[in-house]
């Protein structure tokens, strides 16, 4: 999705702030924080899906608010998606019923934070491309999630780690299916994503790309 | 850029709340009155993210790389099972690259698309890691971002951006200083600042 969130290469934005050191200067950061964690541990849905919710923003929106306002929003949707909460409720128009989940207990939060959600998974199918090769990313700028930032598509690229197969993003965030696809780490110099008289001198960019992204050789 | 509504300065707490605090205590409420979620439980996961988890366990990564010839060609191999035996694992890293700072490259990391960032070993991210300002720009002005952080590279190094699009996480291993022979590794990962592991600082001998 094309979404405000794409944030690779866009011009406009000014100096970088780094006064704030805090993690959850207001109360209520740390509050979306915890529970967006904790929601997460129900099982429910699944970090794709979590990172589509809150790509879906209105760009006008994104852009104009907060980091932990994004994840309140994806963490809105999730829960009303999901049927978990009501509109209602959500909005305190409505008498919560009674309790009807059995949370995740503190007990069990070490043990889901260290196992975390590795993503490696056994291909079916074999890697199609070699260590070396220069590769062509597609030109596709799909509606639904995807890992493909809008300033790879259409340039070229040298493989330059194999990582092996992942679960793949664009699908896990529709379906929730887990589907192995290859993952490589291509190397792009600033000329081919920039042009040679806007790049900076000597750069490039590493980006780690799903095979589906690439359309083959160069 | 201060997004409106977002106040930098401290919150006064005898002030009326605001929207967003109105929404997200409702919601709080909501769930916890639901059985979504438990109150211990969330302090839980608070505690470890802003206690127990953060730059000290890359810091000592780091320090056993410059000290420990072996771990650093295993951690440059293999980065996730050299990372995960000194027990720096879980979520967020579960799958590691670190990428070494030489001579010739310099190693920036970013996550253009949202804020993925190797938790770990280095915590939570800085707040500036997830503005639009360090996303948008770190992979098409890395240098005018480095030299905006004080960073002052030769122009014969090559500045490599190191894009977090999946679920590869990335810690950059920086040069170590002249003139730390002598220091032990725990002395040597007093030196080692989040920043320099990001790539937006090098590390100095004090």
């Amino acid at each position: 999705m094309d979404g405000a969130h794409d944030l690779g290469g866009m011009h406009g934005f000014g100096a970088i702030d780094r006064s704030q050191e805090e993690h959850f200067p207001h109360a209520w950061e740390e509050s979306v924080f915890r529970l967006t964690l904790a929601c997460g541990m129900l099982g429910r849905w699944n970090l794709d899906m979590s990172r589509s919710a809150r790509e879906r923003m209105e760009p006008a929106h994104y852009l104009g608010s907060s980091y932990y306002e994004h994840w309140l929003h994806g963490l809105e949707s999730l829960l009303l998606e999901k049927g978990l909460v009501t509109a209602a409720e959500l909005s305190g128009d409505a008498t919560v019923a009674v309790r009807e989940y059995e949370p995740v207990s503190a007990d069990k939060v070490p043990e889901i934070l260290s196992r975390g959600g590795p993503t490696e998974m056994t291909a079916e199918a074999s890697a199609r491309f070699d260590i070396g090769d220069r590769v062509t990313i597609v030109n596709e700028h799909p509606r639904h999630h995807t890992r493909m930032p809008r300033y790879i598509r259409g340039r070229a690229g040298v493989i330059v780690s194999h990582h092996g197969a992942h679960v793949f993003p664009d699908v896990h965030a529709e379906s929730g299916e887990k589907v192995a696809r290859h993952l490589y780490g291509i190397r792009f110099t600033g000329e081919e994503l920039w042009g040679a008289d806007c790049t900076e001198p000597l750069t490039a960019v590493c980006v780690d790309v799903f095979e589906p992204y690439i359309a083959g050789l160069a | 850029m201060s997004p409106p509504g977002h106040d930098h300065e401290h919150p006064h707490h005898d002030a009326a709340p605001s929207d967003i605090e109105q929404r997200v205590k409702r919601l709080e409420d909501l769930l916890i009155e639901k059985g979504l979620v438990d109150v211990a439980a969330m302090d839980e996961l608070v505690d470890t993210y802003t206690h127990r988890v953060g730059p000290q366990n890359g810091a000592a990564v780091v320090a056993r790389a410059w000290t420990d010839p072996d771990y650093k060609a295993w951690l440059l191999e293999d980065a996730t099972a050299a990372i995960h035996s000194m027990g720096y694992a879980g979520r967020q890293g579960e799958h590691m690259t670190v990428v070494e700072n030489t001579d010739e490259v310099h190693n920036l990391v970013v996550c253009t698309l949202c804020s993925c960032y190797p938790w770990p070993v280095l915590g939570l991210p800085p707040a500036w890691y997830k503005s639009s300002e360090y996303r948008a720009r770190a992979v098409s002005e890395p240098r005018a971002v480095l030299e905006e952080f004080g960073v002052a590279l030769a122009p014969d190094v090559e500045v490599r951006v190191w894009d977090s699009t999946a679920e590869m996480r990335y810690l950059v291993l920086p040069r170590r200083p002249a003139g730390t022979d002598d220091l032990s590794a725990s002395a040597l990962a007093a030196l080692v600042h989040r920043d320099t592991m990001i790539g937006v600082a090098l590390v100095e001998a004090h």
